[in-house]
């Protein structure tokens, strides 16, 4: 356990306040600040940086904000903390330092949750992604009896054992957000700063496009589209990664379209969750179409630890 | 003498683990220890959720010297022999002995182990310990390979005497025992270190840290009391919550919360079950009203606002909960307030209960036939039981049983009065799951009770029809639940029904369902089509696309195979259908000893009433063990089953060694003697008691009746040669001692009662 980083500083303003501050705060630690990856997924743990990242033997360390969709969350902008477009905050470190926990606290002081006043725990929550053939053991971190992150220590992703392990934190920042600022009502959150020449509420943002996804998610969505692009995104997957390593264009060295095959995956996941939204997926197809796009992140990851990247 | 203390300081260990690993690291430290030939005085585990910690007082300081004599070859014996058994013996050839035996002169050998210091054999079985703890689930952390249940910190290993602690020498993994641990995360997470038990208990309670499991559940349970009384409220039990909160603080500090005036209306069951699940949070009721108004949490720490910041977090935490318990609540409502209950279970269609028994939709009109045919056997109104099944399992639907899977039924209940049905069938929602376990009460409503039957028996008899019966320790359908429950409803509801007749009845419903396969059958259809599609797609477009081909054959392959298996299921079914309601008997008949061994009837007089027919009648199957169990612990029963083994004794043998039966009436008229005479008569008298006993069931006034003929059956024995010279009377004598196997037979067969 390192020192305690001794950050006493005021109550952030804004959301996109307690973004920046865990911005600096994992920077300063030693991430890599990644960027969204540009592509619809459920969580922060689908981007490349974590999913494909956490296998093979390379350190590693990135933190990056992932925006993430939830169609059947979707609540037309009037639950107070339910949305089907969210942000989750994503740090992943490879092997997972001894004070990983230390550091994780450390975090939680940068945006104003002084843990002299609060009640932090750490409560038991085993992570399992059955879309990513994925699971871990760790914790949910509760601040005053609420969830904050989500804390998990990889043990196996696409099959595969995790050798080093990662550690993983995932913060659902709208809900952090709103414990720290005070708010009841997700869109009544200030977006930037309460006294900015334009303030602007997260409502002000997001309150339209909610009311139209949702609208998509549940109503629009042409199905029989959805259900075609889902098999093509899956047929373009295994046709990537069925090429022939060699490239003639490298002079016949290895180069397996890891990525763009995994994108395919990402789309086929995402499209999955918009047809479930849409009510069309029996309980019995569920778990076919799951047992599907776990098929070919299995495939990705078996790639994967071919490259370079993935530490062959 | 030492006394040793351990800690293993890791990250949170999950709550609902805890005591038992502290169990398992004093069981395999204990017998470690003993096994490598040291002793201890007093052993105590204890468990946080960051340490696991082993105390043993009066450690001895060394195993002992151990003196072994082996036998070897004869002396003369060849080298190699020689050779050989110096090397298993592990002794030099001038140690050896020579010894005189019986057989000549033999080599012996004495082999001595030095006895080991306590801290190289507390090493060794506690670095064992550590590899190969029984974890439910263990993991891997940084590059390390050692398993934990989450990552392990230090290891506190120290065996202190009157003169001082020594630290034991140990290195797993890199992680070197010491004498130093921390105290609380936040309060107090300075490294110190400690001498002894008392010092480490002692100094820990100054780092905010209670050692004790119970000593943290015992504050938590008084502080909790004590503030609800103050209140004029009190503390709703909960041993379960109270043991896992204890094992997710170090530090308790308990704190009150009023819950806010607009829930107070949700029913209690869901005020509790949503603070307990979600926020684990304590329920305070006022005894007033008997409402749930206010909760208690635990914090882990002390603040120097008293919890006031903790307390505010908690309270907004459970608003929001209690805003989605109380939004489902209301939507609830509506639905069933506009369009009945009924139709909330609409979408049970799209629930699969088993993939091979259909949905639960298929399972609620298999019920609802089912429990037609019970309705009148228990004296319930067979539309309203019809009424209840339609409506029972329409709660899997709302909102609530959604996000609260364990207030399925209770909600159904609460949704039926709302809906205006009879109360009878709301109780019936929640009661035909009843029993839940060998402690839950028992419904006796007559709704309730052809309701709980008949869940059941589908149940039972869908399982029995796809062939997924118990086996060993495996039950997933929790059907020996299912089985004792339906014997349980029985006896506590005196019901008299043929199970033979009525799972026969039922079970033609469920093979039809299962033969429609309807609800994989579709499916596989479309699969199979789409794989093909894939399959003539990928020829087309592409010759490159060889995984594409690939998978889709081996698609289409899966599928087809896929199809011939539910081909030879369904067959197999059938197969299974021919026997079911004896193979389900048997069940039926295997879980009722169990349970009628624990009320003390001994198993041999069970088997005697398994024999008799009308056994599926489970009411009159333990009318029968009852009174036969109580007849046979008077003397008269005792006499009377030695009178009837003897009478049956002679007749078995004779009619083995005739090859004849001696059924034949005997002729009173053929009575030579007063004693056979008496018999007669005395015959003649149970035959008329017995038989309108046996029409009212009155097993115990038919034995009384038999217990009458023991004197006349011992007089005759006395007074009477059986194999006599005639064999007119021989064989009328026989013919007699079949009478009174006749008669003795008719409440259980007593050959199979032992003694």
């Amino acid at each position: 356990m390192g020192e305690r980083p001794e950050i006493r500083s005021q109550k952030p303003q804004s959301f996109q306040e307690i973004i920046l501050r865990l911005q600096n705060y994992w920077a300063e630690q030693g991430c890599a600040v990644l960027q969204p990856y540009d592509m619809e997924v459920g969580a922060g743990t689908f981007h490349p940086a974590t999913t494909l990242r956490a296998l093979g033997s390379r350190a590693w360390a990135a933190a990056y904000v992932q925006p993430s969709r939830r169609p059947t969350d979707g609540r037309y902008g009037e639950n107070p903390n339910r949305l089907q477009h969210y942000y989750q905050y994503q740090v992943i470190i490879k092997p997972s330092p001894p004070d990983l926990q230390e550091l994780y606290l450390g975090s939680l002081r940068a945006i104003g949750i002084d843990d002299a006043l609060h009640d932090i725990r750490f409560v038991e929550d085993d992570w399992e992604s059955p879309t990513l053939g994925a699971w871990g053991l760790g914790w949910e971190v509760w601040c005053d009896g609420m969830e904050v992150s989500q804390f998990t220590y990889f043990q196996q992703v696409g099959g595969h054992d995790c050798r080093p392990v990662s550690g993983e934190l995932t913060y659902g920042l709208e809900r952090l957000a709103m414990y720290v600022l005070g708010v009841d009502h997700v869109m009544d959150m200030p977006f930037n700063a309460p006294d900015a020449r334009i303030p602007l509420s997260y409502g002000d943002v997001f309150r339209q496009t909610e009311q139209e996804y949702s609208r998509h998610n549940f109503d629009g969505a042409d199905t029989d589209k959805l259900f075609q692009h889902f098999k093509d995104a899956e047929a373009e997957c295994q046709r990537l990664l069925g090429f022939d390593p060699s490239d003639p264009k490298l002079g016949n060295r290895a180069n397996i379209m890891v990525h763009p095959a995994y994108d395919q995956c990402i789309k086929a996941s995402h499209l999955f969750n918009l047809l479930d939204a849409r009510g069309v997926i029996s309980v019995t197809e569920r778990q076919a179409y799951i047992g599907r796009v776990r098929a070919l992140a299995k495939l990705c990851a078996d790639a994967f630890v071919q490259t370079e990247a993935g530490g062959a | 003498m030492a006394d040793l203390l351990i800690e293993l300081f890791s990250e949170e260990i999950p709550a609902r683990m805890q005591a038992n690993a502290a169990d398992a690291l004093k069981k395999l430290m204990t017998d470690g220890l003993v096994e490598a030939g040291l002793t201890y005085a007093h052993a105590a585990a204890f468990a946080t959720p960051r340490r696991l910690v082993l105390a043993l007082q009066g450690l001895s300081e060394h195993s002992p010297r151990l003196t072994e004599e082996r036998r070897g070859p004869k002396v003369g014996a060849p080298e190699q022999a020689i050779e050989g058994f110096l090397r298993g013996a592990g002794v030099a050839r001038e140690a050896l002995e020579i010894r005189d035996d019986k057989k000549g002169q033999v080599y012996i050998a004495t082999i001595v182990t030095e006895g080991r210091a306590a801290p190289v054999i507390v090493a060794e079985v506690l670095e064992r310990a550590i590899r190969n703890f029984p974890w439910p689930k263990s993991m891997r952390w940084g590059s390390g390979s050692l398993r934990w249940v989450r990552p392990l910190h230090s290891i506190l290993c120290i065996l202190s005497r009157e003169d001082g602690a020594e630290v034991v020498p140990l290195d797993v993994d890199g992680i070197v025992a010491g004498n130093q641990t921390r105290g609380h995360r936040f309060m107090a997470p300075d490294a110190f270190s400690v001498s002894s038990f008392e010092d480490y208990a002692a100094k820990l309670k100054r780092a905010f840290v209670l050692l004790d499991p119970a000593e943290r559940a015992d504050h938590i349970w008084n502080e909790a009391s004590q503030m609800a009384f103050a209140a004029g409220l009190e503390l709703v039990e909960d041993r379960g919550l109270l043991s896992e909160v204890a094992g997710l603080v170090e530090w308790p500090v308990v704190l009150m919360g009023r819950i806010e005036e607009r829930f107070l209306d949700l029913p209690p069951e869901v005020l509790q079950t949503s603070m307990r699940e979600h926020q684990k949070f304590f329920s305070v009721r006022d005894p007033k009203s008997g409402q749930i108004v206010a909760f208690v949490t635990v914090a882990n720490r002390a603040t120097v606002d008293h919890g006031a910041t903790i307390l505010a977090g908690n309270q907004k935490v459970l608003a929001a909960r209690l805003s989605d318990a109380k939004f489902f609540w209301d939507n609830d409502l509506r639905v069933v307030l506009e369009k009945g209950l009924e139709a909330m279970g609409a979408g049970l269609s799209d629930v699969t209960f088993h993939n091979k028994l259909g949905s639960q939709a298929d399972r609620v009109a298999r019920i609802e036939a089912l429990a037609r045919e019970i309705a009148p056997l228990v004296g319930a109104d067979a539309d309203q039981v019809a009424l209840a099944a339609k409506v029972a399992k329409a709660d899997l639907r709302s909102e609530m049983v959604g996000e609260f899977p364990e207030l399925q039924g209770l909600m159904g209940s609460y949704y039926a009065r709302a809906a205006g049905l009879p109360e009878d069938v709301a109780r019936a929602c929640v009661e035909h799951y009843q029993p839940l376990g060998p402690s839950d009460s028992v419904p006796s409503a007559p709704v309730s009770v052809a309701l709980a039957l008949a869940d059941k028996l589908d149940t039972l008899t869908g399982f029995w029809a796809i062939d997924e019966k118990p086996t060993g320790s495996k039950d997933p359908y929790a059907l020996r639940r299912a089985a004792l429950g339906v014997i349980r409803l029985v006896f506590g509801n005196g019901v008299r029904v043929s199970f033979k007749g009525i799972i026969q009845l039922h079970k033609d419903i469920v093979v039809l369902d299962i033969i429609a396969g309807k609800h994989f059958a579709d499916e596989q259809a479309a699969a199979l089509r789409e794989a093909r599609t894939q399959l003539s797609r990928a020829r087309a477009v592409s010759n490159l696309n060889v995984n594409a081909i690939s998978a889709a054959e081996a698609a289409v392959r899966k599928l087809e195979s896929d199809a011939s298996t539910t081909v030879h299921e369904v067959r197999a079914a059938l197969q299974l259908l021919l026997n079911l309601e004896a193979d389900l008997l048997t069940f039926f008949h295997d879980r009722l000893k169990v349970h009628l061994r624990d009320q003390g009837i001994r198993h041999d007089v069970i088997d005697a009433c398994l024999a008799m027919p009308g056994n599926d009648d489970l009411t009159l199957l333990v009318k029968r063990a009852e009174a036969l169990s109580a007849f046979l612990k008077t003397a008269d029963g005792e006499n009377l089953l030695q009178g009837f083994k003897r009478a049956n004794n002679i007749l078995s043998q004779a009619e083995a060694k005739d090859g004849v039966e001696y059924s034949f009436g005997p002729d009173p008229k053929l009575a030579e003697t007063d004693a056979e005479r008496a018999l007669f008569t005395a015959l003649d008298q149970a035959e008329a008691a017995i038989s309108p006993a046996m029409q009212a069931e009155d097993f115990g006034a038919a034995m009384q009746a038999m217990a009458g003929l023991r004197a006349p059956i011992d007089a005759f024995f006395e007074a009477v040669q059986i194999n006599a010279e005639n064999q007119i009377l021989r064989r009328n004598r026989l013919n007699l001692l079949h009478r009174i196997r006749e008669i003795c037979l008719q409440v259980a067969d007593l050959t199979r009662v032992e003694g």
